[in-house]
């Protein structure tokens, strides 16, 4: 019953609301932002980011500081923080929780399956995974030669198996290969994660329908732009797309067959919320749609935070703190290469 | 013996004494039923705040007082009514009067029950979003407080008008 939650939804989440709404009022602000945009070195960051909560994790770092190292501090905090949240959980919020990471865990096989087609040592592949998505037998990946091994050796054993039976072709995996297994795999998971937020019901549905669909629209302008141009035809780009979301189905329809930006452009300026996202940028640019998007999401994000007694509060976190890492990230890389007029074209202001 | 049965003539068999103690019963027990959940309501989430805002523990216990006063306005009106509970003689078990004294019983501790069961649920769920936010904000806490204030001010109604229900409970004079 939607708007009751607030009598039950304490008796298992409650405390687990609490301390992400306390991590939440952690994360960095503007004023923060422009602390480290003034940074000369990568030593200033380390300073300014000590006065955060990042401090513990960075205090150790010997000072030959690489912005690699940077990153893989604050996102050991991240997975520090998901794993408390996670072992104090019950059901249905672990489930939950385990979802949000599933995301990483695709992006981490095709990572090692990539690098292994390309000759790649094993152990250094295993250090670039997110260590979110991180699960037993990943090493084992390197072994498979097409789909089906991959299948039937490694991932039949995950929480990806069930995304697998859309993909399972014959086929030897080729770059191509692996990226369409990418974005089934995904389109899998969004659309069974969209499933299990419908079950839950009550405002985490509302929100997260949201949220994900979303992420679905995204993710279909995103393939749509960069399969312009290669060799994948109009079905098959229309199979990679999520059936949930504003866009569908008839702005999948037109999408499939766009064949450039503009056209791109014009399908999505009717619907309104995306018209303001393609209203920022000037005709033919398109480098600019990526910072669009993560305002957009950041936007969203932030408002999931306005209501009580919901799950979304947690894929929120998750995702703030991603985009805070992604920017962390971005800051660091200009400065280290002294490109410092850059900063501000990547960094997402959160509050 | 002929004459038909009715729910109507069902509850006028029931002894006014057995209305007057569910009424008493349900007073205290709805009663401790709101409070408690008021209370785990607003815990669970003043626990998880205060880890990382420790300052707002002392502040916030005032969530919790709030709804123990909900338990205890039903132990109060709980011990008025059992004082109004006399004994009748047998014959006028089922006078009217009794009745009516029994009823106004019975009224009276389902009043300030569910009075106070949505008092204490309403002041849990502020008490909640009054620390949670308290932790991020703390100029929140008094502005919070005062709708909380207005909150428990449901249970003091239920209490006022069950006392004045309870006062009017008369039992018939014992006949010599």
């Amino acid at each position: 019953m939607y708007g009751f939650e607030a009598l039950t939804f304490n008796i298992h989440g409650g405390y687990l609301e609490a301390i992400v709404r306390g991590h939440r009022s952690g994360l960095l602000t503007v004023a923060d932002y422009n602390n480290l945009c003034q940074c000369e070195t990568l030593d200033d960051i380390k300073m300014h980011l000590s006065a955060t909560e990042y401090g513990p994790y960075l205090q150790n770092e010997p000072s030959p500081l690489h912005t690699t190292t940077i990153v893989e501090k604050c996102t050991l905090k991240l997975v520090d923080e998901y794993k408390h949240m996670l072992c104090q959980a019950t059901e249905p919020l672990s489930t939950f929780l385990e979802y949000i990471t599933y995301g990483h865990m695709i992006d981490n096989v095709v990572l090692i399956v990539t690098g292994t087609l390309h000759e790649r040592d094993v152990q250094e592949l295993l250090e670039k995974c997110h260590p979110l998505g991180m699960f037993d037998s990943i090493a084992t990946l390197a072994v498979a030669q097409n789909m089906r091994e991959l299948y039937r050796l490694v991932l039949v054993d995950t929480p990806l198996a069930p995304y697998f039976s859309e993909c399972i072709t014959s086929e030897d995996l080729d770059d191509m290969n692996i990226e369409i297994m990418r974005n089934t795999l995904y389109k899998a998971y969004l659309e069974d994660f969209y499933k299990f937020c419908q079950k839950l019901g009550g405002a985490t549905a509302e929100i997260m329908s949201d949220l994900l669909a979303f992420e679905a629209d995204r993710r279909a302008v995103n393939i749509t732009i960069n399969s312009i141009g290669t060799e994948l035809t109009r079905d098959d780009r229309r199979k990679l797309y999520s059936n949930f979301g504003l866009l569908y189905p008839y702005g999948h329809e037109e999408l499939a067959v766009c064949e450039d930006i503009d056209q791109v452009r014009g399908v999505m300026e009717k619907y309104p919320p995306y018209q303001s996202i393609f209203a920022k940028m000037s005709y033919g640019e398109s480098q600019m749609l990526d910072k669009a998007f993560y305002e957009e999401e950041v936007k969203r994000l932030c408002l999931a935070f306005e209501q009580q007694f919901h799950y979304a509060v947690f894929f929120a976190y998750m995702r703030l703190r991603e985009q805070e890492i992604r920017n962390l990230m971005w800051i660091s890389e200009c400065v280290a290469q002294n490109q410092k007029s850059r900063i501000h074209d990547s960094v997402v202001y959160m509050f | 013996m002929g004459e038909s049965s009715s729910w109507s003539r069902a509850l006028v068999q029931i002894s006014p004494y057995t209305f007057a103690s569910i009424g008493i019963a349900i007073s205290i027990g709805v009663s401790v039923l709101g409070a408690a959940w008021g209370i785990y309501i607003t815990g669970s989430s003043l626990i998880g705040a205060a880890i990382k805002a420790p300052r707002i523990t002392s502040k916030n216990l005032i969530s919790v007082i709030f709804c123990e006063a909900v338990a205890i306005y039903g132990v109060i009106v709980a011990i008025i009514l059992q004082t109004k509970l006399e004994s009748v003689s047998d014959s006028q078990l089922y006078a009217p009067e009794s009745l009516r004294a029994g009823y106004a019983i019975f009224a009276s501790g389902i009043i300030v029950g569910f009075a106070n069961l949505f008092c204490g649920l309403c002041v849990g769920i502020i008490g909640s979003s009054c620390a949670l936010s308290d932790a991020q904000n703390s100029t929140l806490f008094v502005k919070i407080l005062v709708i909380e204030i207005f909150g428990s001010a449901l249970g003091l109604f239920g209490v006022i008008v069950g006392i004045i229900m309870s006062s009017q409970a008369t039992w018939p004079a014992k006949t010599a």
